[in-house]
């Protein structure tokens, strides 16, 4: 009766049998093994930097704040084609009053107005942008202060002259000084900095969110612009789950307010963040998911060349079968045989293919801004799908060995 | 026993019918092509009868599938080929050892290598363990073939002009190895054209056409221990006569 021991021993020989003759022919079983080498590699490369990708798409959008619908003037299609933002501005006091009144999921909002001007402080001189916004902008976008006090409903009321600043714009004409209780000359007019900004880094639509100066927005129309219309409103609404019903009730308010006819469409547009969030994570989903799949082509064609080379190599090795057969290798353990040299060689070349798509990753990772991301999920996937595909790969070619008849094969020239 | 060769069979053995008894030693003859070789083929387990029936210690061969055909060869029977059939870039330790690797219960490594390394001392190949077939003479590499067969310990020791490719000397050797194994009670069946090495065997079979044609006892058996002191007494014989000539 063979014990366990024995049977271990067994199988732990024909594995060194199989890594024997792989070691052999070591050039060939390289280039065998480099159709999967490239696929591993390629599929975890690829699914590292979408991650990556959805990652840095999905900081960006919940940069905006939470449950945050933005309004922006004009309509947002023209024939069905999206023209962007920056139709005729059309949003008044009026509407920015009527949707905090009259509009029960709105728990906050703000308008925005904005131009480039040129600020001077401290002797030194910058251009940036300058947003006219409410008290309740901040508050809206999650953006903290690192200094200082956001400015309240009195300073709208009276339109102060008081300014926060963007923590570049604060570097650019203080440096590392405390800009507060400074004064800044914004087209010349003086303002007084009452707050510094925390840092946010480069926003959703590009544009660096620290370069920029927030002011009230009564303060930007009367003595910056002199426009009466905002460009923007920015909203809170009181939870997720509000978000649509609130959307369509803003909807149906700005078309009464704005006398929109019901056969016309909307002269503003909402931006859902929440929606713009799912929309852009399905999208780099399909995409990280498309690239895989043509990387997993390579997969397959690395399969076939590992079976092409198994028929070759039992061809070759027909009359060391036929001697193994004869000497009382059983049919199972030629099988084994093969078997484990595909599956030893996709296995090698899934675990090269991991370390150079790690490679990649991480290379990709110090030349951009993406931050790539190997999970471990995609790890054992390269794994097992590398093991899978030797022996996919390899169950014919092991079974053809398998099944040669001694005679013919000692015969074999 | 028949072959499809294109569109002829080829009956390579033919209405044979043979009873070989445990402990005999049986020398098969006959003319190239006679079916010697098929015939080894058949008791060896190797290349089931197409038709008719083969026992092998009341077991009917012909009935038997690939792997318990396999267990067969390992276990009972020690197969030494016409052309040695030899694992190439295999030292020669390694290619008697592997029998072992298929064996029912696999020896620890350190026990097959002393058993490879033993039967290979027997057959006088102890200072070539770690030689390739490649680096060794026709005759040494027939001798790792007949160690391999002999690594299992068979009932049955099947060997296909085992001396085709030696020197007398040696092959009084070999029939030397042979006959110790027989005496131990190993059944031995040789294929042999020369007939001196057929005399070591107890009983001689001929072959012509697939067809045993003589089938005789040998009562006049060579002893190798005899035959291996006659040949040392004739080349000291030789020696001593070349040393008289030189020194006239
Ligand atoms: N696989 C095969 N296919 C077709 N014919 C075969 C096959 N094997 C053997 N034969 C034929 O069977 C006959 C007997 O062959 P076998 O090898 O048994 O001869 P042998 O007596 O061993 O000859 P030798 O002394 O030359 O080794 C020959 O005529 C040979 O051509
Ligand atoms: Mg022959």
């Amino acid at each position: 009766m063979p014990t366990s021991g024995s049977r271990w021993r067994r199988h732990g020989l024909i594995v060194i049998t199989a890594v024997r003759a792989l070691r052999r022919n070591a050039l060939r079983s390289l280039l065998t093994a480099l159709g999967i080498i490239i696929g591993v590699a390629a599929v975890i490369g690829m699914v590292a930097i979408g991650n990556g990708a959805r990652a840095s798409i999905e900081e960006s959008v919940s940069a905006l704040g939470q449950n945050v619908l933005t309004i922006f003037s004009g309509s947002n299609r023209n024939n069905g084609i999206s023209m962007g933002t920056g139709g005729t501005a059309n949003l008044t006091l009026g509407d920015y009053r009527a949707l905090g009144s009259e509009v029960p999921g709105v728990v906050a909002l703000s308008p925005e107005i904005s131009a480039t001007a040129q600020a001077i402080a401290n002797g030194r001189n910058w251009s940036t942008t300058v947003a006219g916004v409410a008290p309740d902008y901040t508050g809206i976008r999650d953006w903290k202060l690192t200094a200082g006090a956001m400015f309240d409903e009195h300073d709208v009321n009276s339109a102060s002259k008081v300014a926060l600043l963007g923590p570049k714009v604060a570097h650019e004409l203080f440096g590392p000084l405390n800009p507060v209780g400074q004064s800044v000359r914004v087209r010349n007019i003086p303002f007084v900095v009452i707050g510094l900004l925390e840092s946010k880094g480069s926003g959703f639509g590009g544009g660096d969110q620290d370069d920029r100066i927030l002011i009230p927005y009564s303060t930007a129309m009367r003595r910056l612009t002199g426009e009466r219309y905002f460009r923007s409103l920015t909203i809170r609404v009181i939870s997720a789950e509000a978000m649509d019903s609130t959307q369509s009730q803003i909807t149906t308010l700005l078309r009464q307010r704005h006398r929109v006819q019901s056969a016309e469409d909307d002269d503003f547009m909402i931006l859902n963040q929440k929606e713009i969030a799912d929309t852009m994570s399905t999208v780099t989903g399909s995409i990280t998911l498309l690239l895989a799949a043509i990387a997993s082509m390579s997969l397959v064609v690395g399969g076939i060349g590992i079976m092409n080379i198994m028929l070759v190599s039992i061809k070759e090795r027909t009359r060391e079968i036929g001697i193994r057969i004869a000497l009382g290798a059983r049919p199972g353990d030629i099988r084994l045989q093969f078997l484990l040299e595909a599956v030893a060689l996709s296995l090698a070349g899934g675990l090269i293919g991991l370390a150079l798509g790690v490679a990649i990753s991480t290379t990709v990772g110090a030349l951009s801004s993406l931050k790539p991301v190997v999970t471990g999920s995609s790890v054992a996937l390269a794994f097992g799908v590398s093991v899978l595909i030797g022996v996919f790969f390899g169950s014919y070619p092991a079974t053809r060995a398998a099944k040669l008849d001694p005679i013919d094969a000692l015969r074999y020239e | 026993m028949t072959y499809a060769s294109g569109e002829a069979e080829v009956r390579a053995v033919d209405h044979l019918s043979l009873d070989i008894q445990r402990g005999e030693f049986v020398a098969v003859m006959g003319v190239s092509g006679s079916g010697k070789s098929t015939l080894m083929n058949i008791i060896g387990c190797l290349d089931p009868p197409t038709s008719g029936t083969y026992l092998l210690d009341d077991v009917a061969v012909s009935q038997l599938d690939r792997r318990q055909l396999a267990i067969l060869r390992n276990e009972k029977i020690g197969f030494v080929f016409q052309s040695f059939n030899l694992l190439a870039r295999t030292s020669a330790l390694e290619n008697v050892e592997l029998p072992l690797h298929y064996s029912e219960a696999v020896l620890p490594r350190r026990e097959r290598l002393a058993r490879a390394t033993a039967v290979l001392t027997r057959t006088g190949l102890a200072g070539r363990l770690n030689h390739r077939p490649s680096q060794l003479s026709g005759g040494q590499q027939q001798r790792v073939a007949i160690a391999r067969a002999l690594i299992n310990n068979p009932e049955v020791l099947l060997a296909d002009e085992p001396t085709g490719n030696l020197d007398t000397r040696t092959s009084a050797d070999v029939m030397g190895l042979f006959q110790s194994l027989n005496d131990a009670g190993i059944t031995v069946v040789m294929v042999t054209h020369e007939l001196d090495i057929a005399a070591y065997a107890k009983r001689m079979l001929v072959m012509r056409d697939g067809r045993v044609v003589d089938d005789r006892l040998n009562d006049r058996r060579t002893v190798a221990s005899e035959e291996q002191a006659r040949l040392q007494h004739a080349m000291t014989n030789a020696m001593l006569d070349e040393r008289d000539a030189d020194a006239h």
